[in-house]
């Protein structure tokens, strides 16, 4: 829980990591992919503050100690969302796996919601997994990569036939919680990979699910926006926005804010820090004091307020997940409904002009 | 500088990253650009990440080729990308003018115009909140934008480059063409329409430039030197 001006704010973290993508865990021949790829991730931990930043040997293996310090400790976090994401191709145990990240969760009890992940091209194997993880560990959330290579494939889509499977295995495990990410590839190449359309198809299909996009749709924000508007169960990931935004650019930040509150609404925005792209602290203490900058280019996005930020940082995630939060923390009745569907601003022709 | 390096620097100027915009030198994408006295050009680019997207990649690698080779004393030109996933594929194919297809055999159905335009419609209504916000600044009316022809609209940097992009995209952009238009199917956009068009157009210009910064500041991280032709930061 953070404190600030006798506010107190209940955080839930909904993405964040525990990988090993140091060299000994580098797969042999896809060494290149697996350095490249923790070096992408460090250039993104450079946009954070100057004194949160670590030396990059630390950065591919940090320890146990480091994560529950920085989330819990240092980093006011309550409950904390793991978000799995395999690349087996290059990592010999994976990068950030369900089964490391369960170490974590059984060591934890009530820190930690274990999410697990699944790929539609791995058939029914694929399924029995994810069953099991299911039964084992309770996962209520899946984190989907879309870009993922898998046996000379560099991609797939929500809405792959066999992904439709998957989906509708969801729904009868008791899975609620879909958080879709886009990477650079996908199958074929010449198109976009970060188009989201495979998401809006699928999140009106299955309309029993959750649909959080993460970071917001990164590098289609805007695309994001104008889709999110329009289905009422799919949601804004803030991981990113606010990591790879808030300090180094903060007028960007204001305006993606501006947008994201504008045409998705403070009730379906969920904070991640994605650690450990970037520490939860500086985070969670910057976005309690952010507001906008002066100058007329923010003055028609919507206010935010106290009890949006206490949304945004945890209750819309806490409803999504069904996680109890303490009496002092929770809003008045009037002042709105964490993660409710129906508040959702959906913009039409006949909104109220810019 | 020699004139030869300049002449190519200039071209490479013209060059842009299709997603964000920009041109690639402003971007401080080209690492180095040197000529020889025999009129051979070799240009390295190097990009924020080792996984940037690979058609976008394509796109500025081939682009680089296209411009470099058309600047007159320039005999050989040699475009290579650096320290990227698909650097190897990327390089031979565009020194082969091997197409993305072939380049990229198996893995993609198409050409890349179909990915330039879906990004040049984007950079059409970047341009359209970047002229259009001044006007309502200023008082004009949504009803006085919608009969707006783009003669009327007072010269700006801005306004050359959205015409140019429509044009680009095949879409009417002469003087007496409408200022608001659909960026898919050309058609005038009416006030009714307005509100959320310009709503779009505002998200579209903050996704890009929100891109930008993101890129030019992982790039930095990546890289500790600036690039051939890239400016000092605002």
């Amino acid at each position: 829980m953070y404190e600030k001006d006798g506010e107190r704010y209940f955080v839930v973290d909904t993405h964040m990591h525990y990988w090993n993508a140091a060299p000994d865990n580098w797969v042999e021949g896809a060494e290149q992919y697996a350095k490249g790829w923790i070096e992408c991730f460090y250039g993104y931990h450079g946009l954070g503050p100057e004194n949160t930043r670590w030396p990059l040997e630390k950065y591919q293996k940090y320890s146990e100690e480091d994560l529950m310090r920085d989330v819990f400790d240092a980093g006011h976090v309550d409950v904390a969302i793991f978000q799995p994401t395999d690349l087996r191709e290059w990592y010999k145990e994976g990068f950030n796996t369900t089964e490391r990240d369960a170490i974590l969760f059984e060591k934890y009890p009530g820190k930690f919601i274990l999410n697990t992940r699944w790929d539609p091209r791995e058939g029914e194997d694929g399924l029995k997994t994810l069953r099991h993880n299911v039964e084992r560990w309770g996962c209520k959330g899946v984190k989907l990569y879309t870009a993922e290579w898998r046996q000379g494939s560099r991609g797939w889509k929500l809405t792959d036939p066999e992904a439709y499977r998957y989906l509708e295995a969801c729904q009868e495990l008791g899975i609620k919680n879909i958080h879709a990410h886009k990477g650079p590839t996908i199958w074929p190449l010449d198109k976009d990979a970060f188009d989201m359309s495979d998401v809006d198809h699928a999140a009106t299909d299955f309309p029993g699910l959750n649909f959080i996009v993460e970071h917001s749709g990164i590098p289609r924000i805007d695309d994001f926006c104008y889709m999110a508007t329009q289905e009422p169960n799919v949601y804004a990931g803030l991981s990113v926005v606010v990591g790879a935004l808030m300090h180094a650019r903060p007028r960007f930040f204001a305006r993606c804010m501006g947008e994201l509150l504008f045409w998705v609404g403070e009730d379906k925005m969920t904070f991640g820090s994605d650690y450990a792209i970037w520490e939860p602290r500086w985070q969670v203490e910057g976005f309690v004091d952010w507001d906008y900058p002066s100058g007329a280019e923010f003055d028609d996005y919507p206010r935010v307020t106290v009890a949006s930020k206490k949304k945004i940082l945890g209750l819309n995630a806490a409803k999504l997940y069904d996680i109890e939060v303490p009496a002092e923390c929770r809003l008045a009745p009037d002042q709105g409904t964490p993660a409710a569907r129906d508040d959702s601003v959906a913009v039409t022709a006949d909104s109220p002009s810019a | 500088m020699s004139e030869n390096d300049n002449a190519v620097l200039a071209a490479l100027a013209t060059v842009r990253d299709p997603e964000l915009d920009e041109p690639i030198t402003r971007l401080g994408f080209v690492a180095s650009c040197t000529v020889s006295a025999a009129g051979n050009a070799q240009v390295r680019l190097r990009l924020p990440t080792y996984f940037c997207a690979p058609n976008f990649a394509f796109l500025m690698v081939a682009d680089a080729y296209e411009a470099v080779s058309a600047v007159p004393g320039i005999r050989h030109t040699e475009i290579v990308l650096d320290e990227h996933f698909a650097s190897d594929a990327i390089n031979t194919g565009v020194a082969a003018q091997a197409g993305f297809i072939r380049t990229f055999d198996g893995e993609a159905v198409a050409e890349l115009d179909g990915l330039r335009a879906d990004f040049l419609r984007k950079a059409v209504m970047a341009g359209t909140d970047l002229v259009c916000r001044p006007l309502l600044a200023a008082g004009a009316t949504l009803a006085d934008l919608a009969a707006m022809t783009l003669s009327e609209v007072p010269p700006s940097p801005e306004l050359d480059r959205l015409r140019r992009r429509r044009a680009e995209l095949g879409l009417s952009a002469g003087d007496g063409d409408p200022l608001l238009v659909d960026p898919t199917t050309g058609a005038a956009v009416g006030t009714d329409a307005l509100p959320l068009h310009l709503r779009r157009a505002r998200a579209t210009r903050v996704g890009i430039e929100a891109n930008a910064g993101i890129c030019s500041g992982v790039l930095r991280v990546r890289y500790d030197t600036k690039g051939e032709g890239q400016e000092e930061e605002k």
